[in-house]
C-alpha cells in the first residue's frame, strides 16, 4: 500500500505550494486516478508519490510518503525502483536513447539493478509479453509510434517489478490509435490486479479502469471517492475536468427527457 | 576488465539464452571491429597527420587507414560526402587566405587587382587540407561504422563509469533532435510572421525568439530525461548487468598497441630531428 500523509510540495524557488495537505492512499490490487485541470499538481503528485520529489527534482516536502507502513524519507531513488514505478507522458523521454532495440530498452531498468543475466532476460520477456509487444522486440525504439514508444516506456517500467505504478498522462501525446492501444494495455494490467495511481485527462479512460478516483483543485483535494461517483459529480466540470461521455449521454439524455436507465442497457 | 573475470576477447554475447539479435556486429568486417580498435585507429590517423605534415603524409593515411577500409567498409560514398561537408567551409577559408596572403610568398602564380596568388601560399593551402581531410575523414570512418551503443558498451565493460559514457552517448545524440526542434520552432515563427530571412541584422533578432525556447526546451527535457533515468534505476552505485559486448581479440589488441606505438615512434622521430619534414 502507498500513502501519502498530510502532503505539501513547494518546488525550489516557487512562491505558492504546488501540492497541499494531500492525504491519499493506494491499496494493493487498486486503481487510483487523479483529475484536474492543467496546473492543478497532476504531475506533482506523482513526482512526489514515486518519491522523485524532492530526490531529482528540487522542492520542499512536507509530511509522509509511506510504503507499506514505513516512511521511505531516507531511502535512495534506485532503492525505490522495487517499490514504485513511474512514467511521464512525453514517450520520447522516457526511452534512454541508448539502447538499439525495443528488447534491451525494457532490460535497460534491470540492468541498471546489476541482475544477473537469466534473470534480466526473463523479466525482460514477461514484461514484453504483459503489454503484448513481443513482437517489437528487435526494432529501435527510436523508430516506434508514440503508443509503442509509450507502451515500450511502461515495459521499462513493468520489469523493474515495481509493487506499485505511477502513470502521469499516460496517452496525453497520443494520438486515438496510440491512446487505445496504451488504454487496453492499461486495462488488462489493472483487471490483472496491478497496483495503479493514473493522473489523466481523459476520463472515459480512468472511467474504464478506475475503482476510485480523486480530484484535485490548486494543489489540494476537492472530490475522492468511487470511480463511479466522482466521474458522475456534478462539480467536476467547474474543476476543468471534462466529463466521461457516458456521463454526459446521461445528463444529456435526461435533459431531453429520455429515461438515462435505457442508456445504461447499451452501454458497454 | 571483462564480466566476472572472463577475458575481454571472449565473443559476445554473454550468453546462451539471450535474443540471437542483440548486439548485431553490423554488415562488413570493418563494422564488426571492436570499437576501441576503430577509436584508435582514427586518433592515431589525426595526431600523425598532423605530426607528419606536408601533402604525402596525411595523403598516404587518408588513402591506407580512411580510404581503403571505408571502401571494404562499403561506407566510401557516405563518407566522402560526410567528411568533404564537414571540412569544406575550413578548407575553402584556409585555401583563400593562404593563397592570397601567405607571407613571403613570392613565387607568383596569378593576381587579381591588388591581390596575389603565390605558389608558397596554395602548397602551404593544400598542406593544411589534406591534414584536415585525415583528420575528419578518420573521425567520420568511426562514426559510420560504429554504433554509439557498441562503443559505450564497450567502454563499459573496460571498467569506464557507465555514467559517463552514457551521458557522452546522450548528448551526442541529442544534438540531431534538437535541430528538428528548432527547425519545427523556425517553422512556428515564421507562420506568426517572424523575419527569419532578410538582412543579417534582421535575421540575427530573428534568432532569439528561437535560440531560447530551443534552449529552454532542451533544459526542461534534459530535467524529464535525468529522472527517467533516475527512476530505472541509473543512478544506483556499482556494476550494471551488460547482456553482450562487442567481441575483441588478441590480434585487435596487438595492432592497437602497435598502432600507439607507431605513433609514439614518429613523435619522438619528428621532436628529436631524426625524421626530417616530408614533401
Ligand atoms: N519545476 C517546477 N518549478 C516550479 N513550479 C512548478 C514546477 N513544475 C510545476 N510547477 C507548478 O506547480 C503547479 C502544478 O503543476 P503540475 O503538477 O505540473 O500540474 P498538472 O500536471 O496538473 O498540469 C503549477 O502551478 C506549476 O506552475
Ligand atoms: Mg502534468
Amino acid at each position: 500500500m502507498l500513502r501519502l500523509e498530510s502532503v505539501s510540495y513547494r518546488y525550489a524557488g516557487a512562491e505558492r505550494a504546488s501540492l497541499r495537505d494531500i492525504d491519499l492512499r493506494l491499496e494493493y490490487g487498486e486503481v487510483l486516478g487523479v483529475v484536474g485541470a492543467s496546473e492543478a499538481g497532476k504531475t506533482t503528485l506523482c513526482l512526489v508519490a514515486s518519491g522523485l520529489a524532492p530526490r531529482a527534482i528540487r522542492g520542499t516536502l512536507t509530511g509522509r510518503l509511506l510504503i507499506d507502513g514505513i516512511d521511505v524519507a531516507g531511502q535512495r531513488m534506485h532503492e525505490l525502483t522495487a517499490l514504485v514505478g513511474v512514467c511521464f507522458q512525453d514517450p520520447a523521454t522516457q526511452l534512454s536513447g541508448v539502447n538499439a532495440t525495443v528488447f534491451e530498452e525494457v532490460a535497460f531498468g534491470p540492468m541498471n539493478l546489476g541482475l544477473p543475466v537469466e534473470e534480466v532476460v526473463e523479466r525482460t520477456t514477461d514484461s514484453l509479453a504483459a503489454l503484448r509487444i513481443g513482437h517489437l522486440s528487435e526494432r529501435d525504439p527510436a523508430r516506434l509510434s508514440g503508443g509503442q514508444m509509450q507502451l515500450v516506456a511502461i515495459g521499462g517500467l513493468l520489469a523493474m517489478r515495481p509493487a506499485h505504478l505511477v502513470l502521469d498522462e499516460p496517452t496525453a501525446q497520443l494520438d486515438p490509435a496510440g491512446t487505445s492501444l496504451v488504454a487496453d494495455a492499461l486495462a488488462r494490467l489493472a483487471s490483472g490486479g496491478s497496483s495503479i495511481l493514473i493522473a489523466e485527462q481523459k476520463t472515459d479512460l480512468l472511467a474504464r479502469i478506475c475503482d476510485r478516483v480523486v480530484a484535485l483543485d490548486h494543489g489540494g483535494l476537492r472530490l475522492s471517492g468511487q470511480s463511479r461517483a466522482v466521474l458522475a459529480d456534478p462539480s467536476l466540470q467547474a474543476l476543468g475536468v471534462e466529463e466521461p461521455s457516458i456521463v454526459r449521454l446521461r445528463r444529456l439524455a435526461s435533459e431531453a427527457g429520455e429515461d438515462p436507465a435505457r442508456l445504461e442497457e447499451e452501454a458497454p | 576488465m571483462a564480466r566476472s573475470g572472463q577475458p575481454i576477447s571472449e565473443a559476445a554475447p554473454l550468453s546462451g539464452r539471450l535474443p540471437t539479435f542483440l548486439g548485431n556486429p553490423g554488415p562488413s568486417a570493418f563494422h564488426r571491429l571492436n570499437p576501441l580498435t576503430k577509436l584508435v585507429l582514427a586518433t592515431v590517423t589525426a595526431v600523425a597527420a598532423v605530426v607528419l605534415g606536408g601533402i604525402v603524409g596525411p595523403a598516404v593515411l587518408l588513402l591506407i587507414a580512411v580510404a581503403i577500409p571505408a571502401a571494404g567498409a562499403g561506407v566510401l560514398g557516405r563518407l566522402l560526402r560526410t567528411s568533404l561537408l564537414l571540412s569544406l567551409p575550413i578548407a575553402i577559408s584556409a585555401l583563400l587566405v593562404n593563397l592570397f596572403f601567405f607571407p613571403g610568398g613570392r613565387d607568383v602564380l596569378f593576381q587579381i587587382g591588388p591581390i596575389t596568388a603565390t605558389r608558397e601560399g596554395l602548397v602551404f593551402a593544400l598542406e593544411i587540407l589534406a591534414r584536415i581531410l585525415a583528420i575528419s575523414g578518420g573521425i567520420t570512418l568511426f562514426y559510420l561504422t560504429t554504433s554509439p551503443q557498441a562503443l559505450v558498451t564497450d567502454l563499459e565493460r573496460r571498467g569506464v563509469s557507465p555514467r559517463l559514457a552514457f551521458v557522452a552517448s546522450a548528448s551526442v545524440q541529442t544534438v540531431p533532435a534538437m535541430v528538428e526542434r528548432a527547425s519545427t520552432i523556425v517553422a512556428a515563427q515564421r507562420a506568426r510572421g517572424l523575419d527569419t530571412e532578410g538582412g543579417v541584422v534582421r535575421r540575427l533578432r530573428g534568432l532569439v525568439p528561437i535560440v531560447a525556447p530551443v534552449i529552454m526546451g532542451s533544459i526542461a527535457e534534459v530535467e524529464e530525461r535525468s529522472m527517467a533515468l533516475e527512476a530505472r534505476g541509473f543512478t544506483r552505485p556499482g556494476r550494471r548487468t551488460l547482456l553482450w559486448a562487442p567481441a575483441d581479440t588478441p590480434v585487435q589488441r596487438l595492432a592497437r598497441w602497435l598502432l600507439i606505438f607507431c605513433l609514439a615512434g614518429l613523435i619522438v622521430a619528428r621532436s628529436a630531428g631524426v625524421l626530417g619534414p616530408l614533401p
